[in-house]
């Protein structure tokens, strides 16, 4: 039982000049966390580019294949306005403001394309991507985060085909149209905020995979995107309310075609968005410990 | 031992505990959690209960530029744990590790690599994943295709490549990130031959350059061939860490045999009746349970039931390497010769294998129940062991040590 040990010989002592250039502080520190909302900013400074690498491979891969291609994300809205189109602008009347109704459920579909687009990809994205997870550390964050980003660019395609409505019904852009960058501005945080918690609790609970296409569903029903909040029965009009989602779709609305703004409901849908943007922080942070002994 | 006493990593006293229950099962599901929960206010919550396992206990060492340390143990003694607690994959329940240089690891080659985006796609998204800077990944891209001769195929999808093509990629990436700690688990080193050969030289070269490598082994002869320190694992306890020789010594001294309910069962078909195992015990003939298996051993597996067995019960016995090849597959009722079964008595069944035929290691041996219609079926696994070449003829010790899933000693002709 004897074990060679000739080859040790060969490795030469630590170079000095390598020694000197080591730090005297460590680089990494391991240890337990103890507090729950401490995001490490620098860190996710330093993956940036991460960020923008796992954002550009969800749509590449997401369009590979297809010969429709990035069509798929104008097609998508643009065949739900015209279904919405057909069925409620035709056999009932729905109070629009004016708007003409496709440009009307336009404008709510591709917002909500959106978000349903990015709680779905975001909240399915930690359990798609287990290798990574179990094999390689880096910022968790950054994998829901970049599903977000994707669903956004989906978004900025799909928002051509609304500049082109709005050019043919002679739609022109008002002042208030200033407002609609920081309306897009919550709905990501919104969407960013539901996709944490799905996304975490995905990893444990599997229950979620199977809820989020309902759930999106009977959401989009709740979400002013097929008629105005106006035209819910009075004694319904605190769903719309409490619905982030049916604010800014009304909100978006209003920047595009130069509506009034619901002050009140934007106020209250920021209020739940910075809400459930901290609680989802929390409950990622708090639950990303364990994502790579239960996923 | 170090250079103006300069370290690369410093581990204080980790310690890592899992809940054994969320371990076994691949994801729980909400009525779990709400049973669970109603469950955990019942019962008085207590953290160290019988549903979870400590995997590493206080666990500390320093580790200095230019060492290369190997980290030996069984399996379940903690040592892939360990690796995950320092690569940041997940955290520890206590302690504190100090990593003084950029961590790089043999055990990530090729994570994120998707099918569907080209070569040159895959060395971006690789390099980022692994946390290497664009700029970084531009100055090298020459580098990386040469090393991995992929040249014509850079802007074909991966999944055009052949497994060696896309092996050759994902190292050649990982290499070319300059760790300065770099981590190396033997059984995730997946590969063929000339591949394992390219990752041991390049731990070779990086700890020629005054690095710090960290190998996960369960080969003692690469350790005592590459290492110049070694730390034994042992129930999550590092329990030597001194040159590679007398730790790798310690290590064959605690390899005793596994404990007599030292297995996993799974349950495959069930069924109300079945016996199912109580004890299992692997020994050399004539020899007590805690002294090593040699080669000139015989094993004798014996599989005791918690109740005779039912008509038509029979079993099987399995060996299987470390990567889970299977050795051989062995049944009770091969051999007409063998004492028969009888339904309402039998409690306890034994099988002997020669120790000759398998080479020097570790194996797992599973034990397995059925019935010929498949209506009960359960398997004992993770049942491990190793083979020593501790005593015995020299000359036909040398058969053991040859690479090889079978050791055999053949007649040869010559005219």
């Amino acid at each position: 039982m004897k074990y060679p040990n000739k080859e040790l010989s060969a490795l030469p002592a630590a170079p000095l000049v390598f020694v000197e250039t080591l730090p005297d502080e460590p680089l990494v520190v391991i240890e337990p966390r103890t507090s729950w909302l401490a995001v490490d900013f620098a860190e996710l400074r330093q993956y940036r580019e991460l960020l923008y690498f796992l954002t550009w491979r969800d749509v590449k891969v997401h369009y590979r294949q297809a010969a429709l291609g990035v069509m798929w994300a104008v097609l998508q809205p643009l065949l739900l306005m015209a279904i919405f189109t057909i069925f409620y602008s035709r056999l009932a009347h729905v109070e629009t403001g004016g708007v003409p109704y496709p440009l009307f459920a336009y404008a709510g579909v591709v917002l909500w394309t959106f978000f349903a687009n990015a709680i779905t990809s975001s909240g399915n994205s930690l359990v798609n991507n287990v290798n990574l997870i179990t094999k390689v550390y880096f910022p968790r964050m950054l994998v829901p985060a970049a599903a977000v980003m994707a669903s956004l660019l989906h978004f900025a395609i799909a928002s051509v085909v609304l500049i082109g409505m709005m050019l043919y019904y002679r739609v022109a852009p008002t002042p208030r149209l200033l407002l609609l960058p920081p309306l897009v501005l919550v709905t990501v945080l919104f969407a960013t905020a539901v996709g944490l918690w799905t996304a975490a609790l995905n990893v444990k609970y599997r229950d979620v995979r199977l809820l989020l296409p309902f759930g999106v569903q009977v959401w989009l029903l709740a979400s002013s995107v097929i008629v105005p909040s106006s035209a819910v029965p009075r004694q319904w009009r605190w769903v719309p309310l409490l619905n982030p989602m049916s604010a800014y779709i009304e909100g978006f609305r209003a920047a595009l075609f130069g509506g009034p703004f619901d002050g009140p409901a934007l106020i209250i849908a920021t209020t739940i968005t910075a809400t459930t943007l901290l609680a989802g922080v929390a409950v990622f942070r708090t639950m990303e410990r364990s994502f790579a002994d239960v996923i | 031992m170090s250079s103006k006493g300069k370290q690369m990593i410093r581990a204080r006293g980790v310690s890592k505990r899992f809940r054994i229950g969320a371990r076994q099962e691949p994801y729980q599901t909400l009525r779990d959690a709400l049973v669970e929960m109603v469950r955990g206010v019942l019962r008085r919550r207590n953290g160290d209960d019988a549903t979870t396992l400590w995997a590493l206990t206080d666990v500390s060492f320093d580790v200095a530029p230019g060492e290369v340390v190997g980290v030996i143990g069984r399996n379940g003694a903690g040592k892939s744990t360990l690796l995950k607690i320092l690569t940041r994959i997940t955290e520890p329940t206590r302690g504190r590790v100090e990593l003084f240089g950029r961590v790089g690891s043999l055990l990530e080659v090729g994570t994120g690599f998707h099918g569907e985006l080209t070569g040159r796609e895959n060395i971006y998204l690789n390099g980022a994943i692994l946390g290497m800077r664009r700029r970084e990944i531009d100055r090298r891209f020459d580098e990386i295709v040469d090393f991995a001769e992929v040249e014509r195929f850079l802007d074909t999808p991966l999944k055009h490549y052949s497994s060696g093509m896309w092996m050759r990629l994902a190292f050649a990436v990982a290499a070319h990130m300059d760790p300065q700690i770099l981590l190396v688990d033997e059984v995730l080193a997946v590969g063929d031959a000339a591949f394992q050969q390219k990752c041991l030289r390049k731990m070779r070269n990086v700890a020629g350059e005054g690095r710090t490598v960290l190998f996960v082994s369960h080969n003692f002869e690469a350790v005592a061939s590459l290492c110049t320190r070694a730390i034994l694992l042992h129930h999550g306890r590092a329990v030597m860490d001194d040159l590679p020789q007398p730790t790798i010594e310690m290590a064959l001294s605690q390899y005793q045999m596994p404990g007599r309910d030292d297995f996993t069962l799974q349950v495959l078909r069930k069924d109300d009746v079945v016996p199912r195992p109580r004890a299992i015990e692997l020994r050399a003939a004539g020899m007590d349970a805690t002294s090593a298996i040699g080669y000139n051993d015989e094993i004798v597996a014996t599989l005791q039931l918690d109740a005779p067995i039912a008509e038509g019960h029979t079993f099987g016995f399995q060996i299987l390497t470390t990567g889970g090849v299977t050795i051989f597959n062995s049944f009770h009722r091969d051999r007409a010769e063998n004492p028969p079964l009888h339904p309402g008595r039998t409690t306890e069944v034994s099988v002997r294998v020669p120790a000759r035929l398998l080479p020097v290691g570790s194996y797992e041996a599973v034990f397995a129940c059925m019935k010929p219609n498949a209506e009960s079926f359960w398997m004992a696994r993770d049942i491990w062991f190793e083979v020593h070449d501790v005593k015995g003829d020299r000359n036909e010790g040398m058969t053991s040590k040859r690479p090889g899933l079978v050791s055999v000693v053949l007649p040869w002709d010559a005219r």
